[in-house]
């Protein structure tokens, strides 16, 4: 039995003479759940749909539960995916359409009406899937991907579209199947999402990898920021001097001292403000969340 | 490939699909068989192209299912439209992904999709076939067609040879049409293509060069559904329509195989 639910090594692919995704190397760990993240067009679905069989990849190897993704047919049984968003035919029901896919794979249908109730749409599975809205098409496609009852499930952008509620009844239903040993592998543009269910990320810039291992370590790669803020604005530029002159490197931005600093020297600016004549409206160490990393370490703002 | 046919069959009996296909079969055999008796003693011929059928000819055994036979070349065209538009939709709606990643083999994809498709075919031929006959025994009194050689044992082989030639016409035009809903993966051009082809591009050919009629793929098939005509025979039609299916359904199923899927 594997450890991990993906490996990808050297996988590349290549449309004519544009790379689309370039020697990626990573491994999710099997029970995790586990983002997926990049800017658009950074590879993130050609990733996936190499993973699933899809598209044949130029370069590199990749293993599925333990099988090589150059036979989906011994894996797909037990993987659930949803791929750039909810595919389904317009004129057939929710119901109907999931029909499709269970007699297709073989699965019991007693699981359609079940994964309908389970996603919110048991009273809505008899409307025809042209009737539905943005929200209901993306609960449907996470029916269908929950269809046979996956050891890995693969998301694409799941949260589009969705009401808050619905993002936090997803977000609780991804953890709930990684507490059951699903192994959840999802892509989002809600980084604060991933941030708070993801135990481990992948963050994808222009094909390659930016960074690929637990959460934890990411965020704790990143420096700390001490955020001041002076009673007058003239101020500012003191408590920037400060700072540099500690060695410290320091902003204005938005009325406030950004300064990369550890925590701990946040007492000494205060007291070096102080001693200066300066009175601090606000003093506050803060870590950068995923979204700030990811812009930091992408450099896409 | 059952589960895939099994699951096929599930969007090819939606109600409008369904009823709108038989619906359009329905019209095109009750019309063409209906002229044949009702235009009986026309000028302008009762048949294909200005072709007279006269009474000898349905008197026969075979008299029944002359309109039947006749219909075949339009029950194709409706195939064509029928399977290309049920293939290419899969690339258009971005469903054929979903299909993928619950049954990785693309042969069984293929083979399942034709199998249901080529069911829902026979259904209507069936259909069409029964209507047609029944038209043509209720009109043939009015024309003064003798149908007492109709249901012989020799009509009966008539009318299981007139079926096997629609079926295999048929099921034939609706694999080109799988060939160009795969090959140009929008249900719009594939049907506008064939339909084109068929209805315009070949009569203009054939009237330019009439020799061309040997050769041209339509023509084929359809001479394939009337068991054979006085310029083409049996034998040619099934031999050259064959190669053309069997040609194109090779490469498009090997492009199927091995083309990425990135819609």
């Amino acid at each position: 039995m594997p450890n991990t639910a993906i490996s990808v090594s050297d996988l590349s692919k290549k449309y004519d003479d544009r790379l689309a995704v370039s020697h990626i190397n990573f491994e999710v760990p099997l029970g995790t759940v586990c983002g997926f993240v990049g800017p658009n067009g950074s590879g993130k679905t050609t990733t996936m749909r190499m993973l699933l069989g899809l598209i044949t990849p130029t370069t590199g190897q990749g293993h599925i539960l333990g099988e090589p993704i150059e036979h989906p047919e011994k894996y797909l049984s037990r993987v659930g995916a949803m791929i750039e968003g909810p595919a389904f035919y317009p004129a057939l029901s929710g119901y109907e359409n999931l029909m499709v896919l269970a007699k297709l794979g073989g699965f019991p249908i007693e699981r359609v009406q079940q994964l309908l109730d389970k996603v919110g749409l048991g009273d809505r599975g008899k409307s025809k899937f042209k009737t539905y809205s943005l929200g209901m098409k993306q609960r449907l496609g996470i029916a269908a991907a929950l269809l046979p009852e996956p050891k890995l499930l693969m998301l694409d952008e799941p949260t589009n579209g969705l009401d808050p509620e619905g993002i936090q009844e997803v977000r609780a239903l991804l953890r709930d199947l990684a507490n059951d040993g699903t192994t959840v592998f999802v892509s989002s543009h809600l980084l604060s999402e991933l941030e708070i269910i993801s135990d481990y990320i992948v963050m994808l810039r222009k094909g390659e990898i930016v960074f690929a291992g637990p959460i934890g370590d990411l965020m704790a790669q990143q420096q700390p920021t001490i955020i001041a803020k002076s009673l007058k604005k003239s101020d500012l530029a003191r408590i920037v001097k400060i700072a540099k002159e500690a060695g410290h490197h320091a902003v204005i931005r938005d009325d406030s001292v950004h300064v990369l600093a550890e925590m701990d020297w946040a007492p000494k600016l205060n007291k070096a403000a102080f001693d200066a004549g300066i009175t601090l409206a606000q003093l506050a160490p803060q870590l950068p969340n995923l979204e700030e990393t990811f812009f930091e370490m992408t450099g896409d703002k | 490939m059952f589960n895939v046919a099994k699951a096929e069959m599930r969007k090819l009996r939606r109600p409008t699909l369904f009823f709108g296909t038989i619906g359009a079969a329905l019209f095109f055999t009750g019309l063409i068989t209906s002229f044949i008796y009702l235009m009986i003693d026309s000028p302008q011929g009762n048949g294909d192209r200005g072709r007279s059928i006269g009474r000898d000819v349905l008197e026969l055994a075979s008299g029944s299912v002359n309109g039947f036979a006749s219909v075949g070349g339009f029950l194709g065209i409706i195939a064509l439209c029928v399977f290309a538009a049920q293939t290419a939709q899969e690339y258009t709606y971005g469903t054929l992904r979903n299909l993928l990643v619950r049954q990785p083999s693309r042969m069984k994809i293929l083979a399942g999709k034709f199998v249901s498709m080529a069911l829902f075919a026979l259904v209507m031929i069936t259909i069409a076939a029964v209507v047609s006959i029944a038209i043509s025994y209720i009109l043939a009194p009015g024309a003064n067609v003798n149908t007492e050689l109709w249901f012989t044992s020799d009509g009966l082989d008539s009318i299981l040879t007139t079926y096997v030639n629609v079926a295999i016409s048929v099921i034939a035009f609706g694999i080109v049409g799988m060939i160009l809903g795969l090959l140009l993966r929008s249900p719009i051009s594939a049907i506008s293509l064939g339909v084109l082809w068929l209805l315009i591009v070949e009569v203009l050919l054939v009237a330019v060069r009439n020799s061309l009629q040997n050769w041209l793929p339509g023509i084929q098939l359809s001479t394939i559904a009337s068991g054979g005509t006085l310029d083409l025979t049996y034998r040619h039609a099934l031999t050259v329509g064959g190669l053309y299916v069997a040609v194109g359904a090779v490469i498009a199923s090997v492009l199927f195989v091995h083309r990425d899927v990135a819609n």
